[in-house]
């Protein structure tokens, strides 16, 4: 069973759907005791960082996922649940994330609008199962204005371009991210989440 | 490299696709969920529903549909018509709609936009405007379905919409709108260098050829278009095949028909 993550963070019907369909048994919630049980939780999000934060901190869910990161439990974070992940953020402001993994979070810039919306393309930086059948430059769909900067290379899985190197799927053991919406991105996002399923249930 | 976006809108009256000369001659054309898996299996890139419903009863037929869209296909959706308020755009985006988008109620009150970006982030509220070319040769923002002219300049508009907090913005000139002469490139191009999120041409898609243009001179970042997907006389595959020979960067899944 994986627990979805329920703290407001908007959309998640998809993400329910794409599960689902890959017969990935999943619950949305935000109980600890379920969350404990689970054999992996997926964090989604959409919006603000410091918002999320806040509803995690009140939830009493931070120290939950921080437990659980260090307990070994596979969580993956999608968009900007990957984003929460990482130390801090400078989203209007600086905000503490749930530091699980090492890097900030930084406005996009470079020539190019912002938000990034659409369909890029990924470059791989390793060979790993979670890479099972995405060849590179496939395409998946990003809606995102903000970008993990500063984090160590060895956890880059894989990148796009959009005015700076935008990290698109990273991995450390248990930890994994995308910033992507896999559950968007069609075969490609869904052949993702099915590897996902197959490294951690 | 992020690519160009093609995206099918579907107008919806009381829980069926319809498409005539916009706002007039409304003809049926199919079941909503069914076109949007087409689409979906097409290659579209997006999708996006607009409420053409009147009532509120009617309403509650046109969330469920969200709802069965949003379990049924693995592509992002935009949902529009008739959001007024905070409390609308949150049931739509909780059905399952990606994005929501705003026209006639951000001119009556601004201030929705911004509210609804701090509330669900920019990523999901779209500014749509439609826009003619009035009698004096100025880009003119109309409301209520083209009947209202406000007199406020499409360009400041969107200038204004970014703003607030608009994640996109979709220019829909209605001079041209179904009459499948072609998009406007120039209103298009002017309010895409005006602001610096992506702009989505909708209005005037008849032939592969328009396409090109607007997402070239027009410098779109996508094109949308109803009719010509609708009856067949453009099928996706073939459109971004086309479009990608001619040198415009376009998703392509060999699994595509």
């Amino acid at each position: 069973m994986i627990a979805i993550i329920d703290y407001g963070a908007g959309n998640i019907k998809s993400l329910q759907s794409a599960l689902l369909g890959l017969d990935m048994k999943s619950c949305l919630t935000s109980d600890k005791q379920v969350i404990a049980n689970s054999k992996a939780i997926i964090l989604p999000g959409v919006g603000a960082f410091k918002d999320a934060m806040d509803a995690l901190h009140e939830l009493g869910l931070s120290e939950v996922l921080q437990k659980e990161a260090d307990k070994g439990k596979p969580i993956l974070g999608i968009c900007l649940g990957m984003q929460l992940l990482y130390e801090k953020s400078f989203e209007n402001g600086e905000w503490n994330g749930l530091a699980i993994l090492d890097g900030v979070i930084k406005r996009i810039d470079g020539n190019v609008k912002v938000p990034h919306m659409g369909w890029n393309t990924l470059a791989h930086h390793q060979s790993t199962n979670l890479l099972a059948n995405i060849n590179e430059q496939e395409y998946v769909y990003f809606v995102h204005s903000y970008y993990v900067d500063e984090f160590n290379k060895q956890e880059l899985i894989s990148s796009c371009e959009y005015g700076v190197q935008v990290p698109a799927i990273v991995q450390k053991d248990n930890i994994f991210g995308m910033q992507f919406h896999p559950e968007k991105s069609g075969k490609n996002g869904l052949q993702l989440l099915k590897n996902f399923g197959e490294m951690v249930l | 490299m992020l690519a160009k976006r093609i995206i099918p809108c579907l107008d919806v009256d009381r829980g069926r696709v319809v498409k005539g000369k916009r706002f007039q001659k409304i003809r049926d054309v199919a079941d909503p969920v069914e076109l949007a898996k087409r689409y979906n299996n097409e290659g579209a890139d997006e999708l996006v529903f607009y409420d053409i419903t009147a009532s509120n009863e009617d309403r509650n037929i046109f969330v469920d549909i969200v709802e069965k869209v949003a379990t049924e296909i693995n592509i992002p959706f935009t949902v529009g018509g008739g959001l007024r308020s905070v409390m609308d755009i949150h049931r739509v985006l909780h059905a399952g709609a990606d994005k929501v988008s705003i026209n006639s109620a951000a001119i009556r009150n601004p201030a929705l936009v911004k509210e609804a970006a701090s509330k669900f982030g920019s990523q999901c509220v779209v500014l749509s405007i439609d826009a003619k070319l009035t009698s004096d040769m100025k880009w003119s923002v109309f409301m209520n379905g083209g009947r209202i002219d406000t007199e406020i300049d499409a360009i400041e508009w969107a200038r204004r919409g970014e703003e607030l907090g608009a994640g996109e913005i979709v220019v829909n000139a209605i001079d041209v709108d179904g009459v499948k002469n072609g998009y406007n490139l120039n209103l298009t191009r002017s309010i895409s260098e005006a602001v610096n999120i992506p702009v989505v041409a909708s209005g005037g898609a008849g032939k592969k050829e328009h396409f090109t243009a607007i997402l070239k001179e027009g410098k779109a970042d996508a094109a949308l278009a109803a009719s010509v997907f609708h009856y067949d006389e453009i099928k996706i595959p073939d459109l971004k095949k086309y479009l990608a020979e001619n040198g415009i960067t376009m998703r392509r899944e060999t699994s595509w028909t």
